[in-house]
């Protein structure tokens, strides 16, 4: 018998073709998926070339998505995206996503049915561990791993030790997987799972949708963790039904599994969260923040950019208008969502509020384009990070918040909660 | 390998993009990157750097986006080697790679001054503070690193050996 296993032990076994494998262990593995986008394929196909082979390892099992400066913002990013368009067009790489089609990558891979449960995906973006959502192990690296990944379909990992973090009970009105997430980074620091992958666990998450679960396990990284991940259930395999292009793996956590420390939480005791500048870690209940007053807003990204992130804001601002000292920005993360949200009725909404809706990018949530900010202005954003400069100037700040409590605060120039507009 | 330089002293969570910002990136180039190595944390660091000078900081080093173009800026600003409390997993990764020698040793960090002179022997893993005397011994590198380190990164030292294994 082997030892008991988390999810994560039991998945990177299977692709190191080992029986058991333990925290801290070196093993090399197959991969299922290797990912770029347009920041760093450039870097990984210039590594790639130096590599000395001819063609990838699998054209149909790389990703490349043109989605952080793109449509393009000058003349140097569209040179970046040409040298991903050129290596994707020679190498015939099957899941390149033109502008067009292309989405923010972690909401688009998962909707595309390219991810699935059980899979090992290295992506060059740390908000690669998103998929964990699904039941597969996926983790950020950086360009040279990409490169190798891509001419190999393998790469080395170091097994990490697991922390589980089990959320029981009742979210209370508009608290939400963001304020989730918030609330654990809050609690552990931005580094509280450093090396380690993070599993959640609970009636609390296994409630949640889809959109809900790549929400938390996105953000894993803002806890310096490997990866996150959650246990494939009924609602994820209603999501990969008909979507997920290749046979999946369920696997569950065996009682006994080692766990480096377990955390109880209650859903009850998580406010609507806010990160104050300058670390998602810095966080508040959104009721004490109050008097923070913004000039913008976005709603989108990787972390809060999908349908249901969408459904929530548009609920929470029917009927009011955007602040006027306020820019509101609306970034649906795929072309999908961008659709859905005008056959729902929820560009109108956005619109009649005096938002600006964009095509999918990730854009103003790494400081790129469409919204940068000037000196001293302030945003509040559905995004992932609020470090220095992260969204423009270096005297800008960026709070980090839910859909919900973004729509709220667009209409009332200073942070607050969908209940202060009355 | 061994490093000698004025050692920069920085503080805990110093992430990617405050030493290479999102602005910067619509390049790879990487003599262009350096020009803006560290630049939303501290605006005169490229002015000041020398070559073979050592960034010292403490907990979390480089977290934050799997940019390579942050190990990438700050070895093309002419660092050599990087020491600090912790780092940030995608960093560790991605400064090995790129072939930007780091270390872990807390105490060493605790006793480095902003403007010491400093000394690493990374084959011994001595790390020296040459303005007050203090020495520190922390985890030398163990060969296949040095080895990738050496060769200037993942996929030359990897080259180094095919063809050496072709030979």
């Amino acid at each position: 018998m082997p030892r008991p296993m988390t999810i994560t032990e039991k998945i990177l076994a299977a692709h190191a073709g080992l029986p058991e494998v333990e925290p801290g262990q070196l093993i090399e593995c197959d991969l299922d998926l290797v990912l770029a986008n347009d920041v760093t394929a450039p870097i990984a196909i210039r590594e790639f070339a130096k590599i000395g082979v001819e063609r990838v390892w699998d054209a149909t099992k790389i990703a490349l998505v043109p989605d952080h400066y793109t449509p393009n913002k000058d003349i140097k990013s569209a040179e970046q995206a040409k040298i991903m368009r050129d290596f994707a067009r020679a190498q015939a790489i099957t899941h390149y996503y033109e502008i067009g089609c292309m989405g923010v990558e972690h909401a688009l891979l998962p909707e595309q049915g390219v991810v699935g449960a059980g899979d090992v995906i290295i992506g060059a973006d740390s908000h690669t561990c998103t998929y964990g959502a699904l039941g597969a192990f996926a983790t950020g690296v950086g360009s040279t791993d990409a490169a190798v990944g891509m001419a190999t379909g393998r790469a080395w990992f170091k097994v990490p030790a697991s922390l589980k973090f089990n959320v029981t009970g009742t979210l209370g009105p508009w608290v939400s997987a963001k304020d989730i997430i918030l609330h654990i980074i809050g609690m552990i620091g931005v580094d509280g799972a450093l090396y380690q992958s993070m599993e959640f666990t609970g009636d609390t998450i296994t409630g949640l949708d889809m959109d809900g679960r790549m929400t938390i396990c996105n953000m894993a990284i803002e806890a310096g963790g490997k990866s996150g991940i959650i246990a494939v259930d009924d609602v994820t395999r209603t999501y990969m039904q008909g979507r997920t292009e290749r046979p999946w793996t369920e696997y569950v956590s065996d009682e006994g599994a080692v766990y480096e420390r377990v955390y109880e939480i209650d859903a009850a005791t998580i406010p609507a969260t806010v990160s104050f500048p300058h670390l998602p870690s810095n966080t508040r209940p959104v009721a004490e923040a109050r008097d923070v007053k913004v000039d913008q807003v976005v709603i989108g990204s990787c972390t809060n950019g999908r349908l249901e992130d969408m459904r929530v804001a548009a609920k929470v601002i029917e009927g009011f208008r955007v602040h006027p000292d306020v820019r509101l920005i609306v970034i649906p993360a795929t072309q999908q969502v961008y659709r859905d949200m005008m056959h729902e009725g929820l560009t109108d909404i956005f619109l009649d509020a005096g938002a600006a809706v964009s095509t999918p990018t990730c854009g103003p949530c790494l400081g790129g384009h469409m919204g940068i900010l000037a000196a001293g202005e302030r945003a509040l954003a559905t995004t992932n990070r609020n470090f220095v400069g992260r969204m423009g100037d270096p005297t800008s700040e960026v709070y980090l918040a839910s859909p919900a409590v973004a729509a709220a605060t667009a209409v009332l120039g200073h942070i607050g909660l969908p209940a202060d507009l009355g | 390998m061994k490093f000698s330089g004025t050692a920069h002293r920085y503080g805990r969570d110093v992430d990617t993009d405050v030493i290479i910002p999102a602005r910067y990136l619509n390049t790879s180039d990487p003599d262009e990157l350096a020009l803006h190595c560290m630049e939303d944390l501290d605006a005169g660091f490229v002015g000041k750097v020398s070559a073979g000078d050592i960034l010292v900081a403490e907990e979390n080093f480089g977290c934050g986006s799997s940019r390579e173009h942050a190990p990438i800026a700050i070895k093309h600003a002419g660092v050599s080697v990087v020491i600090a409390k912790s780092f940030a997993r995608i960093f560790y990764r991605n400064a090995i790679n790129t072939g930007l020698p780091i270390m872990e040793a807390p105490d060493a960090v605790d006793g480095i001054g902003d403007g010491d002179e400093v000394t690493v022997d990374a084959d011994t893993g001595t790390i020296t503070n040459v303005t007050t005397g203090a020495s520190w011994q922390a985890q030398p590198f163990p060969p296949f690193i040095r080895d990738i380190i050496e060769g200037g990164g993942l996929v030359e030292a990897a080259r180094a050996r095919l063809g050496a294994n072709a030979g």
